[in-house]
């Protein structure tokens, strides 16, 4: 039984990439691009869903994870010319060496504490971002040059500007991100996490070194939300201080709670849908985030554990 | 409102899957191996040319975005009912990017290949513009910005972007500064949004201000969302002969009103970019305080005594009265010191159409080589604001400028600069990347 049930899992999520995979053949060039950027925030909400859908941390922070990977992919290849790859690589170390020292000053708190915690140092990375705008130009941003565009690697020549190319890359972390997020929550460390969402004074009890393992989440999620940031400057070319207001921690907990949270793949449904409620919607009245408003309260009325929650706890409670 | 909204025809539908999935079976897996294969043919001849409004309907940009809109939609009208261009209507498209860079790249993403738009115009608020403009480029897209912004002429965009119906920031600071050293004195501090469209006043009007023998005694940089300023002011150096400020939004009546508690009946000439009061009634009590001072303004808002044809025609066309009211409601006032700008850029863009023989998007490389071959704008119909040169290297159109006074209520030109005030153009060349 168990077995079949990993069986499962496991073959769910493979389908899911599979499914990604088959729809650029199928998309409309529109929902092609659009999708591209979707999975890119999905790996961001994906990151999110780590720490607060795991772990029961709520952050309010997060997108100064995402602006490190921004800012620390795109100020290295406009500054220093740094090549694709390697200013990936900065990103992402942004990312972690940020969210380490956050966690570790951060974690001294707890409950609403550590979400105002995590909204002021959010904030404070804002403001440096806008501080230095000789180097960052702050709101209006800097667009990534020329030679930011493509790489090589392994003797492979990489076009940034090429849709497919864009959207298969996107592709990929994002399945990276699945395997990943899939291997820690069914592994000792994601049991681990959710035993201190569920009962954190027990999980003491029981003799687990809680600040660590918190620690561990808070990095790993900055990490990877690093990495979201990172290639979102890459592949789109742009990098700006819009990214790292409180808005972009709002919408990495909203796509986490429309789609679910503590699930795999809730995150990923999350940003789509709430990606084409602001399309469409948009498309009908001016009033749009009126109206997306109003479908978030339906949610939560209706389905208070997100899609995916509300799925595996009606239907598929195998559902990681 | 005449809103010419396209409703999106390819929303992920089962249809359309099922559509895109059987035609995939029909094509073969050859076909199959290039994603993204239900694009479809453009639009023949006999179709509209469809231009992409990209537009700040909401966001911190909506009350500019409203008139922006009115003023596309005049002069679409204009177009049409003298024959669209080319033979074919015009057919306005409207996006709004919530005056967010994030959105506006998406909105570009969504014109080209959804909309599937001849070319986008109308972008205001820089960073919107800088966030959206390296996606224009790569989906080649002609992109034409109506912003202030020094994005364009700096040559940190791309071949597709142009500024076509508005003077950059650095030129109009540069014309301005002469008119503040010699008649209001010379040592200016700055208050300016620590914001994207600050950032053009804060790099360029030191040097301007420097090149005339003045100097920038202080530049004060305030956060966008700062609701007060009481603790900005006593940063203004005692010796500040002019304040100059380029405030915006509704907090910019709380400025006005603590800057004259700060003051009081003695205190410096006051210069203002007319961007901190556009869309604010002159007569707004806390507004006071701005008798006597001085604005720049692209085009002004109250008609003038020597007002030209072409202002009283355009003013009509775009619905506004002889004080910047809207005709309609004159609590309703028009940001007409810029959004003349959208207008003069829908009539270059028919001009280039017509010099390209522009027939669809295949001809999109020669609609931009004629853009680049034009070298000066007439006053007239078509550009009422003034005549203008135009670079076809760095892609960006220079004008003449207003500088207007606060006169019992309302503005009054003082000063209108030469075309050369605005300094020397630079040096960026777009021409030379490929198309």
């Amino acid at each position: 039984m168990i077995q079949s049930r990993q069986s499962a899992v496991i073959i769910l999520h493979i389908a899911a990439i599979l499914l990604l995979f088959v729809l650029q053949f199928v998309l409309p060039d529109y929902h092609q691009l659009a999708m591209t950027r979707v999975m890119v925030l999905a790996i961001f909400a994906m990151g999110y869903n780590m720490l607060f859908g795991y772990t029961g941390l709520l952050s309010l922070g997060h997108a100064m994870f995402f602006a490190a990977g921004l800012y620390g992919a795109g100020l290295t290849a406009y500054y220093f010319g740094w090549s694709v790859p390697v200013a990936f690589v900065a990103g992402i170390g942004s990312g972690f060496v940020l969210s380490l020292v956050i966690g570790l000053v951060s974690l001294r708190t707890s409950g609403v504490a550590f979400m105002i915690v995590t909204m002021m140092f959010a904030q404070v990375a804002y403001l440096t971002t806008t501080y230095f705008t000789d180097y960052t130009r702050g709101e209006e941003g800097l667009v990534l040059p020329q030679a930011a565009r493509s790489f090589d690697l392994l003797g492979v020549h990489f076009d940034l500007t090429s849709a497919v190319l864009r959207y298969n890359l996107s592709l990929v972390l994002l399945a990276a991100t699945v395997a990943i997020t899939l291997l820690i929550v069914r592994g000792p460390l994601g049991r681990a996490l959710v035993a201190i969402r569920e009962n954190e004074p027990r999980t003491v009890m029981l003799g687990y070194d809680t600040f660590r393992l918190k620690l561990m989440a808070v990095t790993l999620s900055g990490t990877i939300s690093a990495m979201a940031g990172a290639t979102y400057a890459l592949l789109f070319a742009y990098i700006g201080a819009g990214f790292a207001t409180i808005q972009y921690s709002i919408e990495a907990l909203l796509f986490t709670l429309l789609g679910g949270a503590g699930t795999v793949l809730g995150p990923l449904v999350g940003t789509a849908a709430m990606f084409y409620l602001i399309d469409i919607a948009s498309s009908y009245t001016v009033a749009y985030m009126l109206a997306v408003g109003i479908a978030l309260v339906l949610l939560v009325l209706f389905f208070p554990k997100g899609i995916l929650g509300t799925i595996r706890e009606r239907w598929l409670p195998w559902l990681p | 409102m005449t809103d010419k909204i396209i409703k999106p025809s390819s929303l992920i539908s089962r249809r359309t899957t099922l559509k895109g999935v059987g035609a995939a079976a029909g094509a073969g897996l050859i076909s199959a191996t290039a994603p993204g294969f239900v694009r479809y043919a453009q639009a023949q001849t006999s179709a509209p040319i469809k231009l992409g409004l990209e537009l700040h309907r909401t966001g911190i940009g909506a009350s500019y975005g409203r008139w922006y809109e009115r003023v596309a939609n005049a002069a679409v009208k204009i177009i049409n009912d003298e024959g669209g261009i080319n033979g074919r209507p015009v057919q306005l498209i409207v996006e709004d990017d919530g005056t967010d860079p994030k959105r506006g790249a998406e909105v570009i993403e969504k014109f080209a290949t959804q909309h599937k738009v001849d070319l986008v115009f109308g972008t205001l608020f820089s960073n919107v513009v800088v966030g959206a403009a390296p996606r224009a480029g790569e989906l080649k897209m002609p992109y034409l910005v109506v912003s202030e912004g020094t994005h364009v002429s700096s040559g940190s965009l791309n071949r597709y972007c142009f500024q076509p119906g508005i003077t950059d920031v650095r030129s109009q600071v540069t014309a301005m500064a002469p008119f503040m050293t010699k008649n209001l004195g010379k040592k200016v501090t700055m208050m300016f949004p620590d914001y994207a469209f600050g950032y053009d006043h804060r790099d360029n009007l030191p040097a301007a201000i420097k090149a005339q023998g003045g100097e920038v005694v202080e530049m004060i940089a305030v956060p966008p969302t700062e609701t007060s300023f009481t603790r900005y002011l006593p940063r203004i150096p005692a010796n500040t002969d002019v304040l100059y400020h380029v405030m915006v939004g509704p907090s910019v009546l709380t400025f006005v009103t603590e800057l004259g508690e700060f003051y009081g009946s003695q205190h410096p000439a006051i210069f203002g970019f007319i961007d901190s009061i556009e869309a604010v009634d002159l007569k707004t009590p806390q507004l006071d305080f701005l008798e006597g001072s001085y604005f720049w303004e692209g085009n002004p808002r109250y008609a003038q005594k020597d007002q030209s044809q072409w202002d009283k025609l355009y003013r009509a066309a775009v619905g506004v009265d002889d004080t910047g009211a809207s005709v309609h409601d004159p609590k309703d006032i028009s940001t007409y010191a810029h959004m003349y700008g959208v207008w003069e850029t829908l009539f270059v863009i028919k001009q280039a159409m017509q010099k390209a023989g522009y027939q669809g998007p295949q001809d999109k490389a020669k609609f931009i080589e004629a853009l680049e071959s034009f070298d000066k704008f007439e006053e007239g119909r078509d550009h009422p604001q003034g005549d203008k040169i135009f670079n076809g290297k760095n892609h960006q159109a220079y004008g003449h400028q207003n500088i207007s006074k606060v006169e019992s209520g309302r503005l009054n030109v003082v000063h209108r600069t030469a075309i050369e005030d605005g300094g020397p153009q630079t040096t960026a060349d777009y021409t030379k990347m490929a198309l």
